[in-house]
């Protein structure tokens, strides 16, 4: 799940992004692979045309793992999932529709 | 690689034990089959499809399913916390399906982020052989009002013989005597 990124010889996470007509927001979303609420989440966002990105972090490497916990950690959030930030602040514990509605204007 | 139906199977028949039924959307019941067929596959034991799993068995123990969860989070909220297991309203669609709070402690959350406790038989890096392994802690408790015993890290939150509750388990402490 790793890319090297020559310039700064940093890791980095794999990041997946999914296209969308509405990209008035940064959002992002970690996810677990095996979770029916983050499939779901996906979908939604899908199905609302949201442009957004996203990780699985039941791929990721042991090094990407304290990265993730400890993003989640800072921006107040919990270790359950789905995880959806919106514009690197706003932080959204589970597939919550009608905060993805407030927080996402749809 | 398990299959499919074999998981389902597990699921209605473990619903059907403790009186629980599973989740009433087929897709959703779907995917958390797939998810826990996944988890299988990888991990060797059907963990959580909803929480992340370390892939080490002893620190994944809790969160196999059903999990030690399971059946406080159904008799408080009327499903578990992925929502494979709920109560009968909820599956008859007289109740919606609730969101369940995670009731498993940060403490074990976090240890599925610690590289130490990633390193598994397999995975095994040569870092790993330096790196100290977690230790889990496991104790007997016994349950006072049926007499079951157990060894694990905690006390279940249930008796799965006579459904007392996790007050009602004490630990045994072993002593050893040295005769002569």
């Amino acid at each position: 799940m790793l890319s090297y990124d020559l310039k700064s010889g940093e890791e980095k996470m794999k990041i997946e992004k999914v296209p969308g007509k509405n990209n008035k927001n940064k959002v992002f979303l970690y996810a677990l692979s095996t979770c029916a609420w983050c499939k779901m989440t996906k979908q939604f966002l899908k199905d609302n045309q949201i442009e957004f990105e996203y990780v699985d972090v039941d791929k990721c490497t042991h090094e990407d793992l304290d990265k993730v916990k400890k993003n989640v950690l800072d921006l107040g959030g919990s270790l359950s999932y789905p995880v959806i930030i919106v514009n690197d602040k706003t932080l959204i514990n589970g597939f919550r529709k009608d905060l993805l509605k407030e927080k996402l204007d749809i | 690689m398990i299959a499919l139906e074999k998981v389902r199977q597990r699921a209605e028949s473990d619903a059907k034990t403790y009186g629980y039924y599973l989740h009433p959307d087929p897709e959703f019941l779907q995917n958390l089959l797939e998810g826990l067929k996944s988890n299988e596959d990888r991990h060797g034991y059907p963990a959580c499809p909803c929480r992340l799993a370390s892939g080490n068995l002893e620190i994944d123990r809790d969160i196999i399913c059903p999990c030690d969860y399971r059946d406080p989070d159904v008799a408080e909220y009327g499903a578990c916390y992925c929502g494979l297991y709920v109560k009968k309203d909820v599956a008859e669609g007289k109740s919606p399906v609730p969101v369940v709070p995670e009731r498993r402690p940060v403490e074990k959350q976090i240890r599925s982020y610690t590289p130490t406790t990633q390193a598994t038989a397999e995975k095994k890096t040569e870092n790993a052989a330096v790196e100290k392994p977690l230790e889990i802690k496991k104790k007997l408790w016994y349950c006072r009002q049926c007499g079951y015993v157990v060894y694990r890290e905690d006390q279940p939150y249930v008796c799965p013989i006579c459904k007392a509750k996790r007050e009602m388990f004490s630990e045994i402490a072993l002593q050893t005597m040295a005769k002569g």
